[in-house]
């Protein structure tokens, strides 16, 4: 239960909405629910329907419209790599080629020790620094620009050494 | 000129509270709420000729006067939805010059009478969100947010709201849906926002970029203010220039710039010292225009990029050299917007589908001249049948490739290779 695990961070949510509009603070609640598994649990989505009084449908809903929530297990890191236009005009295309081949794994897929997850994402307002990406962790999210496939594999050496997000 | 906008290019630490009240910060929020009154402001802005920077480049001034006097509460949303590809300037602004930003929206808020202003930021900027919030904690200590502001009768407060990845987010409307929780898909208009908007009442929505305009003209005045720019487009502006270019990066020029000195003065040129084949102005939304030398020479203001069949919108220009084909081009501006199509109208969802199925065949190898003119023939007929301007928008490189570019569309031509 989120109210249970996170008393703090739950309370300063609901402060932020008039308390006639609880609903908006679905967003804010399903981060939360992300926190630690990095995807949105079935139990999850009936807590936070039940806290906002709307209906879980209305809550998955909302998980399946917006691209950065999830609602099944993937690699710890979900490295987000951006090939629209800008980032592509300056080789992201080749970089994700060459990232998932020193890898060993396709866009989309995820590394067998279960650390990494590729994939290809929509532009993420880095166009000046290609190729980049993001890397969404249980924990929120972090940019690296101005990648190489050598700095991009240190950095997963780093995490998967660390097991933690190193920026 | 020293920097407006990305003023710590200037003065590094800007970003921290003590250096921006030196540099005299918060001093026109405080001559806004303890010298003017909500009317004054408004006019204020309204006669600097400020007009919104998000793409629409609607005038500010006129947008607060919308708001009616008769139903409260009142809202201000800042739009820090920033994800037109090729756009990233609201992000520099937010993370080195945040006080400027968040001054803006409190001179917006008290100006259009909201004691409550909320910034929604895509999801990608998690890290922005945080720091932002960090200094709307130090503006309340210090006495720029809460209530009795300058021991008045005024209060406000302000409060980030993350998004989680949608395009469709910056269009007002489908923003104003996603705080209230719901969908981000855009409403039926009108009735707009400034009459009913977040939680059905007047709400004012602004893009950062125009808001951290605002600080400078009640502090300066508007007649400053419109001495910058061109007698179309006041001030100055933020261009974000990306592509095939040696410095690709955030640009704050006058309105009237060229497109040549912004591209080969402070871009540094083409890599490699290729030719320049392509300028998209206004990002993945843009007409494509050929970059011959009239084009090169035309001074970036509203108007006179409207003179080469495009738009400015919030000034992107994605530069596209000779070793490029536009059917790739095309290709990867039909994947964006039929991933970001949010479903709703009919027009957009099925025309960006068919778009998409017309192009892959293209680039498969079966080009046809026939199918050349049909992905024409969807793209033309979406146009102005769209319940928001995501549809629109989805055509506009389609159409203007094909039309202006023709070789590359020859069934002889080859595809698919970029730079």
């Amino acid at each position: 239960m989120l109210a249970e695990k996170y008393p703090e961070e739950v309370k300063k949510i609901f402060a932020k909405y008039p308390p006639e509009n609880l609903r908006s603070a679905v967003m804010p609640l399903l981060y939360l629910a992300q926190r630690g598994e990095g995807f949105v649990t079935k139990a999850a989505l009936e807590d936070i329907a039940q806290m906002l009084d709307i209906t879980s449908t209305e809550v998955a809903e909302i998980v399946g419209f917006y691209t950065l929530y999830h609602d099944e297990k993937a690699g710890k890191y979900r490295m987000q790599v951006c090939t629209d236009l800008p980032c592509a005009l300056r080789g992201a295309d080749k970089f994700l080629e060459e990232l998932c081949g020193n890898l060993g794994i396709k866009v989309g897929e995820t590394t067998p020790d279960g650390m990494i997850t590729v994939e290809e994402v929509m532009c993420l307002a880095g166009c000046d620094k290609a190729p980049m990406f993001q890397i969404q962790s249980p924990d929120g999210i972090a940019y690296h620009e101005n990648m190489t496939v050598d700095k991009t594999m240190e950095l997963v050496a780093t995490l998967r050494k660390s097991g933690k997000e190193v920026k | 000129m020293a920097h407006l906008l990305l003023r710590h290019r200037d003065i590094p630490d800007i970003g921290k509270m003590d250096v921006y009240k030196k540099d005299g910060g918060f001093e026109a929020f405080k001559k806004a709420v303890t010298k003017m009154k909500p009317q004054e402001v408004t006019e204020a802005v309204k006669a600097s000729g400020l007009r919104g920077r998000g793409g629409a480049g609607f005038p500010t001034g006129l947008k607060w006067g919308f708001i009616p006097k008769d139903i409260w509460p009142h809202y201000v949303v800042a739009n820090a939805d920033e994800s037109e590809p090729g756009t990233f300037k609201d992000r520099e602004i937010m993370e080195s010059n945040p006080f400027q930003f968040l001054e803006g929206v409190a001179i917006a808020a008290y100006a259009t009478g909201a004691n409550a202003a909320y910034i929604y930021l895509r999801g990608e900027f998690w890290p922005v969100a945080a720091l932002l919030d960090e200094k709307i904690a130090e503006m309340e200590k210090a006495g720029f947010l809460g209530d009795k502001l300058f021991g008045l009768d005024y209060s406000l407060r302000i409060h980030t709201h993350l998004g989680a990845g949608a395009y469709i987010c910056g269009e007002e409307t489908a923003l104003l849906e996603s705080i209230e929780g719901k969908r981000g898909q855009p409403r039926i208009r009108p009735p707009f926002p400034a009459v009913y908007g977040l939680y059905g009442k007047p709400t004012v929505v602004n893009n950062v970029e125009t808001l951290t305009n605002v600080p400078l003209i009640v502090e300066k005045g508007a007649d400053w203010y419109k001495s910058l720019g061109t007698a179309d487009s006041a001030g100055v502006k933020i261009f974000s220039l990306s592509g095939h270019v040696n410095k690709p990066g955030n640009y704050e020029l006058p309105f009237g710039t060229t497109f040549r000195d912004l591209i080969y003065n402070y871009g540094g040129g083409i890599i490699d010292g290729r030719p320049i084949k392509a300028i998209m102005a206004a990002g993945a939304s843009s007409a494509m225009i050929v970059a011959d030398d009239k084009t090169l020479d035309t001074p970036m203001d509203y108007a006179s990029v409207r003179l080469l069949g495009a738009d400015l919108g919030s000034a992107s220009v994605i530069v596209i050299n000779d070793t490029v084909s536009l059917e790739w081009v095309i290709n990867k501006t039909i994947h964006f917007f039929t991933h970001e199509s949010c479903g709703k109208c009919t027009p957009c969802r099925e025309g960006t589908y068919w778009m998409l199925h017309l192009i892959e065949r293209i680039e498969k190898g079966e080009k046809t001249k026939e199918t050349v003119e049909l992905l024409h023939s969807v793209a033309r007929q979406m146009l102005n049948k769209n319940l928001c301007p995501l549809g629109d928008f989805s055509t506009m490189a389609v159409t203007t490739a094909i039309e202006r570019f023709p070789a590359d569309f020859e069934v002889s031509a080859a595809g698919g290779e970029h730079g």
